[in-house]
C-alpha cells in the first residue's frame, strides 16, 4: 500500500510541474500568482520524510512523506485523535519530530515564522473580551514586538494593512465592535483577517468550520479559497468533514492509524482505500448532490481525542 | 480554622484600640471647615506635608494599579491578586517578628515591606510557572491564601506592641506615608510602568488569544511568570494606600469599570488609570474634613462608580434595542 500511495504522490507532483513548466515566463503576461509561485523555484511550501510525532511516550503518527506545492490547498482529513492538529503544532515549529525530516519554506520548522499564519481550533471567543476585532487584527501583525507602537508613518502603513485584511475577509463593517458580540461566522472571519495580515505564504488552519453553520461553513471555505487564491498563499486545512470544501481544495490528506496519505480526494475517499488504511469495512458513500459520507467508522469515534 | 478564628478574636480588642487611636488622630488635626471653593481646598490640605506625601504616594500607586490592574482584570487574575496581598501580609508580619530577634549576636531589623515584597515576589513567580492552571484553581488559592492570614496572626501575636502597623497593613493608612516611602513607591512605581511599557504589546496578545500568541513566537510563559512579578510589585505598592485587605479598590475595579467602557485597550488603560487616580484623590480630599478612614472612602467611591455603571448599562439595555445576534449551531 505504502508504494501505492508514493507512485500516486510522484504522479502528481508531475502532473503539478508540467503545470507550472506551461505558465508563461514574460514579464508582461505573468499575473501575481503565477509568478509568486514561479519566484520560489517551484520549492515545496511543505516537505516531510519519514516524519514521526510523538506526544509522551505515544506515536501520534510515522512514516509520513509528503510535499506541499505552493499555492494548493490542501484539506487534512482524519478522525478524532489522529494527529491532525498535532501535525500543524509540528509544522508551526511548537512539537519537534520525533523522527524524519520536516521542511517549512525551506528549512526546519521554527516558531513564529512570519510567512506562516495560523487560526487554531477554538469553539468560539469568550463573549466578555473587551477588544475589538480591528485591534485583534492588528495584534496579529506586531503583537510579538516590544514595547508599544508609536504613531508615525510605519504606523499608519501598519494600520492600512490591517484594513486590506479586514476587507478580504469583508469583516470592515463589524470590524469595529467587541468580538464578544459578534457572531460564529464573524468571529471566524476576523481570526482568519489575523492570520492573514502578516501577508504570510502558508496558511494552518484548524478547524475553523466546526462551530459554524452549513451556511457559514460554505462561505468561509469559498472566502479561504478565494484569498489565497488572489494572494498566493498555500493552505493546510483541517478539517471534520471534507463537503464545504470538496469544491475548493486540490489535495486531501488523510490523517489516521498512525499514518498520512495525500492524494486527490477521489482516490483517497473511497472504499477500498480506507478500508485498507483502516483494516475494517469502511464505506464511503456518495449522495445525489455529490457529498461524501464516511460509514462504518464508529470504533474510531470512540477512541479518546488526543487534541 | 477555629485556632486562626480565636486567634484573631484575642486580637480584636488591641485592633480596636488602634482604629480609635487612627480615627482620634485624623480628627483632632486642625482641619478649617471645608470652603466650598476647591483651589483653597486643595491648597489648604497641601499645607501639611503628611497630606502632600499621601496625595503623591497615592498617585503613583493609582497609576499603577490602573495599569497593571487592566491585565488583571483581562487574564482572569483578581483572586490571584488578592491572594498575593494576603500572602504579603503574613510577609511582613513576619519581618517585623523576626525582627529584634537577635541570631549569632546580632539583631535582626527587617523592614515589613522586605516580608511583603519577598513573599509576594516568591508566591507570584510560582504561580506564574503554574500559568494557565490558575483557572479555575480558586480554591487551591483561597486554602493558601487563609493560612497566609492565619501566619500573619501567628506573627502578629508574637510581637505585641504591633497593633497599630497591623491595622496600617490590614486597612492602609496613606496619612502616615514619609517622604522616604514617597522615594521609595516613586521608584517602585518607575520601575512597574517601565516594565509594563516593554511588556505592553506581547502581553496583550498572550492575554487575548494565547494559542497564537505562542505560534507567532511570543514567549507566553515567560510573561506569564514576568506579569505576575509585576503584579506582585503592584500589590506591594497598593497595600500602603489601601492595606491588604481592600486591594481590589484600586486594583480591580477601576480596570473592571473601563472594561465594561470601551473595547480598545488603551482607551481602556487610561480610563483605569484615571479612575483610580479619581477615586484615591477624591477618597483622600474627603477625609480630610470627615473623621472616617481613608480607605473606607476610597473603596466606597470605586464600588459606588460600579455600582453606577452596571445600572447605566442594565438600564440602556432595556430602552435600547440591540442587533440580533444569529446563534450558530455547534457541531461535534
Amino acid at each position: 500500500m505504502g508504494k501505492r500511495m508514493h507512485e500516486m504522490t510522484d504522479h502528481t507532483m508531475s502532473e503539478r510541474e508540467a503545470e507550472l513548466q506551461a505558465l508563461p515566463i514574460s514579464d508582461k503576461q505573468l499575473d501575481t500568482t503565477a509568478e509568486r509561485i514561479k519566484s520560489r523555484n517551484r520549492d515545496s511550501i511543505v516537505a516531510l520524510e519519514g516524519a514521526a510525532a510523538q506526544l509522551g511516550a505515544r506515536t501520534i503518527w510515522s512514516q509520513a512523506t509528503f510535499q506541499v506545492t505552493p499555492g494548493e490547498f490542501i484539506a487534512i482529513l482524519g478522525p478524532n485523535g489522529a494527529g491532525k492538529s498535532t501535525l500543524l503544532r509540528v509544522l508551526l515549529g511548537l512539537l519537534r519530530p520525533s523522527a524524519g525530516r520536516v521542511e517549512v519554506l525551506g528549512s526546519a520548522p521554527r516558531r513564529g515564522h512570519p510567512a506562516i499564519g495560523y487560526v487554531p481550533q477554538r469553539r468560539t471567543l469568550d463573549p466578555d473580551l473587551p477588544v475589538r476585532g480591528r485591534d485583534l487584527v492588528m495584534l496579529g501583525l506586531d503583537g510579538r514586538h516590544w514595547g508599544f507602537a508609536l504613531p508615525g508613518p510605519k504606523r499608519q502603513k501598519q494600520h492600512l494593512l490591517v484594513e486590506e485584511a479586514l476587507a478580504a475577509v469583508g469583516a470592515t463593517a463589524y470590524a469595529d465592535r467587541p468580538v464578544g458580540q459578534l457572531s460564529g461566522g464573524e468571529q471566524q472571519r476576523l481570526l482568519l483577517a489575523q492570520a492573514l495580515v502578516g501577508q504570510p505564504s502558508l496558511l494552518l488552519l484548524d478547524e475553523p468550520l466546526a462551530s459554524l453553520d452549513l451556511r457559514n461553513q460554505v462561505a468561509i471555505a469559498n472566502l479561504v479559497a478565494r484569498v489565497a487564491r488572489e494572494q498566493g498563499i498555500t493552505v493546510l486545512l483541517v478539517t471534520h468533514d471534507v463537503n464545504p470544501l470538496l469544491p475548493v481544495i486540490d489535495r486531501v490528506l488523510y490523517v489516521a492509524q498512525g499514518q498520512a496519505l495525500i492524494g486527490f480526494p477521489d482516490d483517497i475517499i473511497t472504499t477500498e482505500s480506507l478500508t485498507r488504511l483502516y483494516g475494517a469495512p469502511v464505506e464511503v458513500v456518495h449522495d445525489s448532490r455529490g457529498r461524501v459520507f464516511v460509514v462504518g467508522l464508529e470504533q474510531e469515534l470512540m477512541s479518546p481525542s488526543v487534541e | 480554622m477555629f485556632a486562626i478564628f480565636l486567634s484573631i478574636k484575642s486580637l480584636l480588642p488591641a485592633l480596636r484600640l488602634a482604629a480609635l487611636h487612627g480615627q482620634q488622630a485624623q480628627s483632632s488635626f486642625p482641619s478649617p471647615p471645608i470652603s466650598w471653593n476647591l483651589f483653597d481646598d486643595v491648597q489648604t490640605q497641601l499645607q501639611y506635608a503628611f497630606m502632600q506625601n499621601a496625595y503623591l504616594a497615592g498617585a503613583i500607586v493609582a497609576v499603577v494599579a490602573g495599569v497593571v490592574g487592566y491585565f488583571v482584570v483581562l487574564r482572569g487574575l483578581s483572586f490571584a491578586g488578592h491572594a498575593l496581598s494576603h500572602i504579603g501580609f503574613a510577609g511582613a508580619t513576619g519581618a517585623v517578628a523576626l525582627s529584634g530577634v537577635s541570631m549569632f549576636g546580632l539583631i535582626l531589623n527587617i523592614p515589613a515591606v522586605f516580608g511583603l515584597l519577598v513573599f509576594t515576589v516568591v508566591s507570584a513567580v510560582g504561580m506564574g510557572i503554574l500559568g494557565k492552571r490558575i483557572h479555575g484553581r480558586d480554591v487551591a488559592i483561597g486554602i493558601v491564601l487563609a493560612w497566609a492570614l492565619g501566619l500573619g496572626v501567628l506573627f502578629l501575636s508574637l510581637y505585641t506592641g504591633y497593633a497599630t502597623e497591623a491595622y496600617a497593613l490590614l486597612f492602609g493608612e496613606i496619612l502616615g506615608i514619609s517622604l522616604q516611602d514617597v522615594l521609595i513607591t516613586m521608584i517602585a512605581g518607575a520601575i512597574t510602568l517601565v516594565a509594563m511599557a516593554v511588556l505592553y504589546r506581547p502581553l496583550l496578545f498572550a492575554s487575548f488569544d494565547d494559542e497564537v500568541a505562542e505560534a507567532r513566537g511570543v514567549p507566553v510563559r515567560f510573561l506569564s511568570i514576568a506579569f505576575m512579578v509585576i503584579l506582585a510589585l503592584a500589590v506591594s505598592e497598593a497595600v500602603q494606600v489601601v492595606g491588604v485587605l481592600l486591594i481590589f479598590a484600586l486594583l480591580v475595579t477601576p480596570a473592571a469599570i473601563a472594561e465594561r467602557l470601551t473595547a480598545r485597550p488603551g482607551r481602556a488603560i487610561l480610563i483605569s488609570v484615571l479612575l483610580a487616580l479619581g477615586f484615591t484623590w477624591v477618597g483622600l480630599f474627603v477625609a480630610y474634613y470627615l473623621p472616617y478612614p481613608v480607605s473606607f472612602f476610597i473603596t466606597t467611591f470605586a464600588f459606588g462608580s460600579y455600582v453606577l455603571v452596571r445600572l447605566f448599562f442594565a438600564v440602556r439595555g432595556r430602552f435600547v434595542r440591540r442587533p440580533e445576534r444569529v446563534l450558530e449551531g455547534k457541531l461535534a
